[in-house]
């Protein structure tokens, strides 16, 4: 086995090329199926079942019994490679099918999930990745365990890893539901259980070493699948294929559009209400969800476990460069996916005749993420007219359409009308990110169950094989749950998602941060961090959640607090500010409990200084790693 | 590898250096995550190819930047490292 694991390691260049290569093939070949007029349900089930095939093989391949490879990878991932992996693991369902949607609705606001979900990444490498490597344990909690005094600390760190990695894979097996009930045809909640099977036969078996090589795999699938509708879409609009560049010109159409439409707030207009006028609260909201989503970049534990398993600290910081240069590629064409989609509806779709309206309106109108509203009985055909009055003229007005924003990039090139081989190609890539992320969760959330709490806590003689045992039974029962979930909730994957980036930031950043960089803080410093912000950041959450009246009757001395309704409820806004931003509130609380508590309290031991000393520095041994105990 | 243990004076020059690149690293970041966005309205009157000055910034200028800087850390601190002889590879 070891010689096979070798030659693997030593050949991973030519073994992906060989696979891209293969998919690219793959996807020609679907294509002249479709020219032969093969049906389009043949041809989603083809991507569909062949990606989740080769990503089941890999996983199968990858399996292990050692605890070194199934948590870490045996530490044997190169920083390119490494920064591949990241990329899958980061961008999620999202990143994929949910940013591209956000902005073509939000326009310069939905720019904010751009910059949060790569700024962040710039804090990883300069605050935490080269240390937590040469740290050189298995999860994060094991930091927080080593670092402020033993258990409580690493069962605070489990509770806050587990909130948010749950809350962030449901939006994940969300999405998952999302394409395999439109390219399968299949009902939503059987759907996220298909999914589910997906992502257990990644990583069931190879726990983190097949988690990475199947990232590998998934990222080069997403990403081609995302930049291929966008070039060809600019090839068709500029006649150029590079749209990172030539989308300037969409922007240029969209305004002009608008005008003739009579759109009040111009889509490239920053910090604008609905009106158009200039609004502080737009830009103290896109400010605050910047700064949460980039803490919580440096907090979630499923991407910082990911640089524990490169061969050095070096390796470590340049696989966060990697990493954040791979999630670039995406993220700086998802503003132009945007823009063409947004172009293509202005042009094609709207003041086109209800009766010759394309096939794609009724296939995504069944399953209620796109709507014609013109007629007065449109709501019986479309879920999402319900609410809308059309003017009965058979025109469709651009306030008569309604997309929904995850359709956004699953249908824009049906809605561009490309070839259906590329609707499926997308499908593909949306389901290897979502499958992705949800991997490397799901396996945080049994790592922390199995190594932190089982091992750890209850019965630290458990053999190798009980553990790993154990392992895989709760990554089958988490994976269960989460599936049941999303299959009854069904939510907005968007604001979930930005919920966990708040949970995590508000209750691991101060403690990751100081505990590297304030040699003094104590125990309890550690201990009081978490409670005070995650506590503070959960109690917001809920409390302006599901109970904004209350909210705004008792804590009205805060300052000024609107209830707005939204997801069907009434939510309390404090300040203006969105609650999928909580973490601005829970974050300088953690900070301050830490600084508060670390000066009342006596410094860290001279041993724990020492294990400081010895973890910020790349080269030599981990010294006093068990001066907690 | 072998154990080499830094002096207490080595080891606090050189986290003296570390510190130092990582306070101007995080000033980059604060400038390009915040700062720059707060004018987004004003250059948005300037265009470049298409682009309003301020919407480019987010959308691509500042991303940019983030990976500029990874590298920027990754680069500096590698030498750092050097300079102590405390590389680990």
């Amino acid at each position: 086995m070891a010689a096979i694991q070798g030659g693997f390691l030593a050949n991973l260049g030519r073994i992906y090329a060989l696979y891209t290569g293969t998919f690219i093939g793959f996807t020609i070949f679907i294509g002249v199926l479709e020219l032969l007029g093969v049906p389009n349900r043949v041809l989603g089930y083809l991507f569909i079942f062949l990606t989740l095939g080769v990503y089941a093989l890999i996983g199968w391949l990858a399996r292990t019994a050692e605890v070194n490879e199934y948590y870490v990878a045996g530490r044997a991932v190169p920083a390119f490679y490494n920064g591949m992996a990241t990329g899958a693991d980061w961008m999620s369902a999202a990143s994929f099918i949910g940013m591209a949607g956000s902005l073509y609705f939000g326009g310069y606001g939905g720019l904010a999930f751009v910059l949060g979900w790569t700024g962040g990444y710039v804090l990883v490498s300069i605050l935490m990745a080269p240390y937590l490597r040469k740290f050189g344990q298995f999860t994060v909690p094991d930091f927080f365990s080593a670092r402020y005094g033993g258990n409580l600390a690493r069962a605070l760190a489990v509770v806050v890893l587990i909130t948010a990695s749950f809350t962030y894979v449901v939006a994940q097996i969300v999405g998952v539901g999302i394409i395999t009930a439109r390219f399968l045809d299949i009902p939503f909640q059987l759907a996220c259980f298909v999914g589910l099977l997906g992502i257990l036969l990644c990583s069931m078996l190879g726990g983190m070493k097949a988690v990475t090589w199947t990232q590998v795999a998934q990222y080069i699938i997403l990403i081609i699948a995302y930049l291929i509708p966008v070039v060809v879409l600019s090839a068709k609009v500029t006649g150029v294929p590079i749209p990172q560049i030539m989308y300037g010109q969409a922007l240029e159409k969209i305004e002009a559009l608008e005008k003739t439409f009579g759109v009040a707030q111009p889509y490239v207009s920053a910090f604008t209400n609905a009106k158009g006028e200039y609004s502080p609260t737009a830009m103290w909201n896109f400010f605050a969800l910047i700064l949460c989503l980039m803490v919580g970049t440096a907090s979630l534990p499923h991407i910082l476990m990911r640089y524990f398993t490169t061969p050095s600290v070096k390796q470590a910081r340049d696989s966060v460069a990697w990493s954040l240069f791979f999630i670039f590629l995406l993220y700086f064409t998802a503003p132009a996916y945007a823009a063409f989609a947004k172009l293509e509806v202005y042009q094609h779709v709207i003041g086109q005749p209800i009766a010759s309206l394309p096939a794609w309106v009724s296939s995504w109108g069944s399953i209620g993420l796109v709507g014609a509203c013109d007629g007065a009985n449109a709501a019986q055909t479309f879920a999402l007219c319900k609410g809308v009055t059309g003017n009965g003229d058979g025109i469709l007005q651009l306030s008569e359409f309604r997309l929904h924003t995850d359709a956004v990039v699953l249908a824009t090139p049906e809605i561009a009308g490309l070839p259906y081989v590329i609707s499926g190609l997308v499908a593909a890539g949306g389901l290897a990110a979502a499958l992705s992320t949800a991997d490397g969760l799901l396996l945080a959330i049994a790592n922390a169950l199995s190594h932190d709490i089982y091992y750890k806590m209850i019965d630290p003689n458990a053999d190798t094989k009980r553990r790993l045992v154990i392992s895989r039974i709760l990554l089958g029962l988490v994976a269960l749950v989460a599936a049941y979930v999303a299959g009854t909730l069904g939510a907005d994957i968007l604001f979930l998602v930005s919920w966990a980036f708040s949970m995590a930031a508000a209750g691991l950043f101060a403690g990751l941060v100081l505990g590297i960089w304030w040699k003094r803080a104590g125990d309890a410093a550690g201990v009081w961090g978490i409670i005070v912000g995650f506590g503070l950041c959960m109690f917001f959450l809920i409390a302006t959640e599901f109970y904004g009246p209350w909210v705004k009757q008792s804590l009205s001395w805060m300052g000024d607090i609107n209830i707005v309704k939204i997801r069907g409820r009434d939510v309390a806004y404090i300040w203006g500010i969105n609650n999928i931003s909580v973490g601005i509130f829970g974050i300088p609380a953690a900070f301050i409990a830490m600084l508060v508590a670390g000066w009342v309290t006596k410094p860290a031991s001279a041993e724990m200084q020492d294990f400081i000393d010895s973890i910020r520095v790349p080269a030599g041994s981990v010294r006093n790693a068990e001066a907690a105990h | 590898m072998a154990e080499s243990k830094l002096t207490a004076s080595q080891q606090a020059a050189y986290w003296e250096k570390t510190k130092r690149l990582m306070l101007v690293i995080l000033a980059a970041w604060f400038f390009f995550s915040f700062v720059i966005h707060f004018w987004a309205p004003q250059l948005n009157q300037i265009r470049i190819i298409g682009f309003p000055l301020g919407y480019y910034m987010a959308a691509q200028g500042s991303l940019i930047a983030f990976v500029l800087m990874c590298v920027w850390n990754a680069k500096s601190q590698d030498r750092i490292d050097h300079e102590f002889g405390v590389q680990d590879e």
